[in-house]
């Protein structure tokens, strides 16, 4: 919708394009006020902090069995249950989409309630539902199965955490799929799971790739619905988080920092390595 | 209100979008500005309107500086390709718009505002119409209610940017004839941008036919077709032919006839005549004058026909012919074909004071 | 929407079977702890529950969390206008370097965002010893928190305007302004009503993570009952303390936040078909 739009081969002389709307400055001032003490230099510190020991010192403070522990737990355990959102969320999204149901729109809702549920809440029912007296721990417990206090804790938290990101990165693009898609390929004489496979899922890979990044950066760094029901014990179910909040309680500002930035990179990396698979999909569906 | 614009250029990085524009538009005036896309005809139009700046020229309204006012101060009528129209505003409030936001000082009652909106609504014959949303109306409804608003504020100047571009083509003659209409009723000088020109000769007083930035020709949709000044002026008025040529003092040599040349060319030598099919006439004697050709094709209904003719060279030649005309031909047919007249572009000037060897007839 | 795929009623096993799995699911993950708060909040009584509202730490808890909301969200609110405004309708360069910025913070782990202040005024922080020396106190202290959940915060309001304005495009701006109307005017009368319902939608998120932020707010607070103390912390201190009544009937009250929430969201989003469909969009 940009008509009058300067002509072809328009390219800004100045850092900004000149426009007669009024009030650039004002809203640009406080944009990059806004940005720079709330954003920009609270992060500044904590890139700047880890190196006051050199780079031993950082080395250091991650290499210790602990926190390699704890770094491995958040983000393979964010990893594991990405994946299994990627499976569900799709199952979910396929069904509020594709089928009529009593009570659907409800369900829809009820969704986005781990986005609104502050996180020690979930926390807090979640490690009382899967401890050992708890409705479902109290079930799971005869068949040797601990949830609380475990490892498998934080995978479950995880699951609850993340699995709204799948179902919403997904749904639009399912609702938006056109129907005569399926129909033309059921036409062609694909049977179901073929359709389903070669005509519905590459459509849906972007979206579910996007979902996977979202759900996962969220369960990396996820700390309030997961401390309660994890029982944290060190090197084994405690997370990378609770290890800055420990040091921090020490004082070691640096080693907080340390395990902070450390986590900020292997977050990038995964951002890196998804958006990499997106271009390859892309590339690959020829467009 | 007559606008004078003087030397006008405005780059865009390394772009030339105008590259020293002068025209003047008189009170109560209807130009067009024509050109292709790149020819700075909506550049020119956004600095009229006060959103582009310049960065040469002057521009005049009545004698005043424009450009030394703000868009918001200048009291132009502007119609957005788009036409930008408030999506969350009835028609009603859209077109009061200009009003509403007057400083209270200024502001019209508020029952002057309803009946001047309502006097809007029936000259844009969109009456009925004030309590809908844009989104609630048709293209050529939407075209109406923009022109009403821009027309509220009693603009000096009402300014239109390719306002029949998102519209089909049946809805664009009609609205065509009411732009026209509009016009001669309020009587504002008015300056439509558009790429069509059938649509720019059939609104103008005077055409402004712009390229590259500059300004090719400015005169009446008469003069235009009449004498264009430069073969770009002949190519984008309308349909042309080409071939080969020489020209000396004015004249177009061709084998077997000569044409005369339109337009500012004076150079003699060799190079391209661009003409029309309707100023193409053939000849079944085989005694003729002209150019010997074998026709290809005929095609079209009613009064005008088209006839595809090849040359011996190969080059090809359509002619268009009234039906009566067109009936004493067929398909295979050898003819001669003459030329009424010609634009011409030489391309291989002969050395001066030595006039090119003529063609075997001259 | 050409081709939108309608549900359609289920007549088979196949379908039916898809359905109760994933209602399933929902019910294991979502429903099963929603309903485990509110059974353990009334599990001794609707009388120990409402006693739970008349602890005057949890009422200080309480009145901290509104206070906090009500500072972070309105100015995240002028943030995501301004920063909208400047990036939706003006052209200039390192705008994807701004818009990466303002991200940013959904990738940091609430613990860093927390983190990241103490880095700056904590004891030992960058201007750690300044303050302390002029007797300021940001961390362990309400300005911490409220900074806190500004960064967690920060981008929901401009993330719900910004894609919204820059579709729209500034033509409507344009227009208001060659008929006269000037900066403000515009602003109020033509760009603010076009935004209104995304601009509600991400002050209701941003209202919702605001008051239920744990993990920054945990790193900044120091925990002091009756003065740092935000619901969820105070959830989380009764927790710890095996006053689950008192735990969960606070988490009620932030469970019960949260439907609102939903249901204002679905609300609101109705409300921004309907007006789409008149002509503004949400």
């Amino acid at each position: 919708m940009v008509a009058l739009a300067p002509s072809i081969g328009a390219r800004p002389a100045a850092w900004r394009e000149p426009s007669p709307l009024p009030g650039f400055h004002l809203a640009f001032g406080f944009t990059l006020t806004y940005v720079g003490v709330i954003i920009l230099l609270p992060l500044a510190a904590l890139v700047a902090r880890p190196w006051e020991h050199g780079l031993d010192g950082f080395v250091a403070a991650i290499v210790q069995p602990r926190t390699l522990a704890a770094l491995r737990l958040s983000f393979v355990a964010a990893t594991m249950a990405a994946l299994v959102n990627v499976v569900l969320g799709l199952l979910i999204a396929w069904v509020l989409c594709r089928y009529e149901f009593p009570g659907r729109r409800v369900v829809d809702a009820l969704v986005d309630l781990p986005f609104a549920l502050p996180t020690a809440v979930a926390g807090i029912a979640l490690a009382s539902l899967y401890g050992p007296n708890g409705w479902i721990g109290s079930l799971l417990e005869p068949l040797g199965v601990k949830v609380a206090y475990t490892p498998l804790g934080v995978f479950v938290a995880l699951l609850a955490v993340g699995l709204p990101f799948v179902v919403r990165a997904v749904q639009p693009v399912l609702q938006d799929l056109d129907a005569g898609y399926e129909e033309a390929a059921k036409t062609l004489g694909a049977t179901a799971p073929q359709s389903l496979w070669r005509v519905v899922m590459p459509a849906l890979a972007p979206a579910l790739i996007t979902g996977f990044a979202l759900a996962f950066a969220r369960g990396a760094g996820e700390y309030g619905s997961v401390i309660f029901i994890a029982g944290n014990m060190p090197g084994v179910s405690e997370i990378a988080p609770l290890v800055i909040v420990t040091r921090l309680e020490q004082y070691d500002y640096a080693g907080a920092a340390s395990v902070g930035v450390a986590m900020l990179a292997l977050s990038l990396i995964a951002l890196l390595i998804t958006n990499a698979a997106q271009v390859a999909l892309a590339r690959r569906g020829g467009r | 209100m007559t606008l004078t614009v003087d030397g006008i250029a405005k780059r865009f990085g390394r772009f030339p979008a105008l590259a020293g524009v002068s025209l003047e538009a008189r009170d109560g005036e209807f130009l067009t500005l024509l050109g292709p896309s790149g020819s700075g005809k909506t550049t020119l139009l956004r600095v009229l309107a006060g959103l582009d700046k310049p960065d040469r020229g002057h521009v005049l309204l009545d004698g005043a500086d424009f450009l030394a006012m703000s868009a918001r101060e200048r009291r132009v009528g502007l119609v957005f390709q788009q036409y930008a129209l408030f999506r969350h505003m009835t028609v009603a409030r859209n077109i009061a718009f200009g009003l509403d936001v007057r400083p209270a000082s200024s502001r019209p009652h508020r029952s002057v505002i309803k009946q001047r909106v309502e006097e809007l609504l029936a000259l844009a014959r969109i009456e009925g119409l004030g309590g809908r949303y844009p989104a609630q109306l048709s293209g050529g409804q939407r075209q109406r209610v923009a022109v009403a608003r821009a027309l509220a504020v009693e603009p000096q100047l009402l300014l239109l940017d390719e306002p029949f571009g998102a519209l089909d083509t049946k809805v664009r003659k009609e609205l065509r004839a009411e732009l026209r209409r509009i016009h001669d009723a309020t009587g504002v000088t008015t300056i439509l941008v558009t790429h069509d020109q059938e649509e720019a000769m059939a609104l103008a007083d005077r055409v402004v036919l712009m390229n590259l930035g500059r300004i090719e020709q400015i005169g009446t949709p008469e003069e235009l077709d009449a004498s264009p000044a430069s073969p770009f002026a002949f190519e984008f008025l309308g349909e042309v032919n080409r071939l080969p040529c020489q020209v000396v003092d004015g004249v177009a040599l061709f084998d077997g006839f000569t044409a005369p040349t339109l337009g500012e060319e004076r150079q003699a030598g060799q190079g391209e005549a661009l003409f029309r099919p309707s100023d193409v006439r053939l000849d079944a004697a085989p005694t003729a004058d002209g150019l010997p050709v074998r026709i290809v094709a005929m095609g079209g209904r009613g009064a005008l026909r088209s006839v595809e003719c090849q040359a011996l060279s190969g080059h090809r030649v359509s002619a268009e012919l009234p039906e009566h005309l067109a009936g004493q031909f067929e398909v295979g047919q050898r003819v001669k074909l003459t030329v009424r007249r010609v634009v011409a572009k030489v391309t291989n000037p002969s050395p001066a004071e030595r006039p090119a060897p003529l063609a075997k007839s001259a | 929407m050409i081709g939108t795929v309608a549900p359609r009623r289920i007549e088979s096993a196949g379908p039916a079977v898809l359905v109760l799995a994933a209602l399933a699911w929902l019910a294991l993950l979502i429903g099963a702890p929603m309903a485990t708060v509110f059974t353990q909040a009334l599990s001794k009584g609707l009388g120990a529950f409402l006693d739970a509202f008349k602890e005057p730490d949890g009422l200080a808890a309480i009145r901290l969390t509104l206070l906090v909301a009500v500072i972070a969200v309105p100015l995240n609110a002028a943030f995501g206008l301004a920063a909208a405004w400047s990036i939706a309708k003006f052209n200039f360069r390192g705008k994807a370097v701004l818009l990466t910025l303002i991200d940013l913070p959904l990738s940091l782990s609430p613990v860093v965002s927390g983190l990241v202040w103490v880095l700056l005024f904590g004891a030992r922080g960058w201007f750690g010893p300044m303050l302390d020396a002029g007797g300021i106190k940001i961390i362990f202290a309400v300005p911490g928190i409220l900074l806190g959940t500004i960064l967690v915060t920060v981008p929901l309001v401009a993330r719900e305007l910004i894609p919204l304005m820059a579709e729209q495009g500034a033509d409507e701006e344009l227009a208001a302004t060659t008929l006269g109307s000037g900066g403000w005017t515009t602003f109020r009368r033509v760009t603010l009503p076009n935004v209104r319902w995304a601009l509600l939608h991400g002050v209701l998120l941003s209202n919702a993570r605001a008051m239920g932020e744990f993990g920054a707010v945990s790193v900044l607070s120091g925990h002091i009952r009756g003065l740092t103390e935000t619901l969820p912390l105070h959830v989380e201190a009764l927790y710890n303390d095996y006053d689950f009544v008192g735990a969960f009937a606070s988490a009620s009250l932030l469970a019960g936040l949260a439907i609102v929430t939903l249901v204002a969201k679905t609300a609101l989003e109705r409300a921004g078909r309907v007006a789409a469909a008149k002509g503004s969009a949400l």
